[in-house]
């Protein structure tokens, strides 16, 4: 009893000293902000590099406007983004923008007597269920992709993202790119007017609404489709081949990417050619000012970001994200030692020996 | 020695008086504090709205669109969803505590009483978030299945009132939210009116007993004319729960910028909106938007409690006079 209550005080000492010390003893302390595509795996690679370091990272999956808003305003040493932001918004703006993480987006549906990985669904059919242009599961555009399931004559109860995501980002652009009329009528972004359906917030709410109502059909990222043991849609990408969402065709899809061609790493993977491309896959992105306030916390976060493209793979393969490609890292280390201001005459990013 | 005594209690009166006036202008600040809070709140409300309702000014509240793309916005969605949510739950929560109170103040057994009344001040302890899983986990599926297909299949068919009550099943959307907002406020409605039922004098009730009327005529002719004040304010109670409750409404109301013609339908509520939308706005017309949203919500809350006072003085006058 005495003890615990003496380790109690100890340590809510030890946590007051690191308050009122603040920065300069507890420099170890990086904030970030932003999307929530990407939170579990930063997550798990803030508690390994803690374990490892003692740096702690506090990361707030917030969405991406909301990072991208923080980091703006300069309240978090980096923001993320799974939207990347076009060249000519960096310059305007100051930062630094590099993929840290790549991922898909995956439809999941509710339909009795469907299996995970029996329903075809390609594009066009995506695009005209969440225009509200097929309302029932045995509609003859879904019957045609699938001649060998039995449909039940259902309503169907398309879920989006109600919160603006990076998943309704990479959803809404991929169906803008395969439908005209989609691109037209809603366009393409971290939130938009959805003709049809219902809104769920976060992807553990589109979880829960398209497991709890028959004849949903909604969109995922993949760990929460896999975890939660959801009915996945296996998806004609633009090959016209038919793919099952899995790390491998992920990294198809990545593979496929000339990330140096886009400077500011403004790259989009939905709909990527190749014939094992998962066709909704999308990097998540890191976004740092070039000058920043506090030199020393961006040198720390770039040091946690070093370790992560070093020692993070394994971990973000059993979360199902793809690690960036070495070639990828190598030119985002890169984009370090020249793209943020110097400190002191040197380059703020030195190489991962610092 | 009478002087010296005189003059301690001559400066014992002063330190009391200063002692009182300290405490007077305490207490002061502190109510004065309440309406500078409330116009702060109002002054940044209205600071943060001003590019939304500069922009689109009064087309604001009159059109539907919620378009973050091309940076359209119009409040018509969610303030048709606030109302009607919050009328449907007082529809449901209104006559239900209604009974509650009356049979626990008239009717219950006194051995019922307790355990009853312990149940409905636990009901008002849950917090919303629950209530918002409980809708959605369970109260949604069983609604989709049994309840919604069953009223689409009779009133549905209806002419007129039946478009209120046609569409096809989802389990969630504005019908559902003010069902789990009827539930949410029962609490609070019926325990301020069990307490107010229980203020009214044994001697009134019992001398209407005596001249022969029936226990209905009691609680409608005695109790609720003596009580109406608290039972009005228990309702506005609930009421401005109703309008404001946000985490629960978010689970169930199918969070869409839409007003569909059936009451079953997807829609959303301002404080839903917000909730949802807040973190990830971009673009100071977003934000803004949201902000204005805040504010008409306050205009609502503000209007509703106006409405209230008045009626109760009415009322009160009537019975005055």
């Amino acid at each position: 009893m005495t003890i615990i209550s003496k380790t109690v005080i100890r340590s809510a000492i030890a946590g007051l000293a690191g308050i009122v010390l603040g920065s300069s003893a507890y420099a170890q302390n990086i904030s970030g902000a932003g999307a929530t595509f990407p939170y579990p795996v930063y997550a798990r690679w803030a508690q390994a590099y803690q374990q490892e370091t003692g740096t702690n990272i506090n990361y707030q999956s917030i969405g991406s406007g909301g990072g991208i808003r923080q980091i703006k305003e300069k309240t978090v040493t980096f923001g993320a983004s799974d939207s990347p932001l076009k060249p000519e918004e960096l310059e305007q703006a100051g930062l630094v923008q590099f993929p840290m993480i790549m991922g898909g987006v995956v439809p999941v549906v509710n339909v009795p007597g469907i299996q995970p990985g029996q329903l075809r669904l390609d594009g066009p059919t995506l695009a005209n269920i969440y225009l509200g242009e097929i309302t029932s599961w045995d509609d003859d555009a879904i019957k045609a992709l699938n001649p060998d399931l039995q449909l039940p004559d259902l309503a169907i109860a398309p879920v989006y993202r109600s919160d603006g995501s990076g998943t309704n980002f990479l959803f809404t652009n991929y169906l803008s790119q395969v439908s005209e009329d989609f691109k037209e009528q809603v366009g393409s972004n971290t939130s938009v007017q959805w003709p049809t359906g219902l809104g769920a917030r976060g992807n553990e709410g589109v979880a829960a609404q398209t497991s709890q109502i028959q004849g949903a059909v909604g969109y995922v990222e993949y760990a929460y489709a896999k975890q939660n043991q959801m009915t996945n849609a296996v998806m004609k990408n633009k090959d016209g081949q038919w793919v099952e969402p899995n790390s491998e065709t992920f990294q198809a899809a990545a593979a496929s990417a000339d990330w140096s061609a886009n400077p500011g790493y403004y790259v989009i993977l939905t709909d990527q050619p190749g014939a094992k491309s998962w066709p909704i896959t999308g990097a998540s992105f890191i976004l740092m000012h070039r000058q920043p306030q506090d030199p020393a916390a961006s040198q720390s976060a770039l040091r946690f970001f070093h370790w992560a493209y070093m020692n993070g793979d394994q971990m973000a393969d059993e979360l199902d994200y793809v690690p960036m490609p070495d070639k990828v890292v190598d030119q985002v280390e890169q984009t370090w030692t020249t793209g943020f201001a110097e400190v002191n005459g040197e380059a703020m990013w030195t190489g991962g020996q610092q | 020695m009478t002087a010296q005594s005189r003059t301690l209690s001559g400066s014992q009166a002063r330190r009391q008086s200063l002692m009182d006036k300290a405490f007077q202008s305490a207490t002061a600040f502190f109510a004065v504090l309440v309406l500078l809070i409330l116009g702060g709140v109002f002054v940044s409300l209205v600071q943060g709205a001003l590019p939304a309702l500069g922009t689109f000014g009064f087309d604001f509240v009159t059109t539907q669109v919620w378009n973050p793309v091309t940076d359209r916005f119009g409040a018509v969605s969610p303030i048709y969803g606030t109302l009607m949510t919050a009328l449907i739950a007082m529809a449901v929560g209104i006559p239900i505590s209604f009974g509650i109170a009356v049979f626990l103040t008239e009717l219950a057994p006194p051995w019922l009483k307790r355990p009853v009344g312990i149940a409905i001040e636990l009901l008002a302890g849950i917090p919303s978030i629950i209530y918002g899983i409980w809708g959605l986990f369970v109260f949604a599926p069983i609604f989709q299945q049994t309840l919604q297909p069953f009223l689409i299949n009779t009133i549905g068919q209806v002419p007129v009132i039946g478009d209120l009550f046609s569409g096809p099943p989802f389990g969630i959307g504005i019908f559902t939210a003010g069902l789990i907002l009827g539930i949410m406020v029962l609490p609070f409605i019926t325990s301020i009116m069990r307490d107010v039922f229980e203020t009214v004098p044994p001697m009134v009730k019992e001398s209407a007993y005596g001249l022969g009327a029936t226990t209905w005529e009691v609680v409608w002719k005695v109790v609720l004319p003596y009580t109406r004040v608290g039972v009005v304010g228990g309702v506005m109670l609930g009421l401005g729960r109703a309008l404001g409750e946000t985490m629960a409404v978010t689970f169930v109301v199918g969070n869409a910028h839409r007003i569909g013609n059936s009451l079953m339908a997807p829609g959303t509520t301002i404080s839903a909106a917000i909730a949802n939308e807040f973190n990830e706005a971009v673009g100071e017309l977003y934000i803004s938007s949201l902000i204005a949203l805040g504010l008409i919500l306050f205009f609502i809350t503000f209007t509703v409690l106006a409405l209230a006072k008045i009626m109760l003085m009415r009322m009160q006058q009537r019975s005055g006079g």
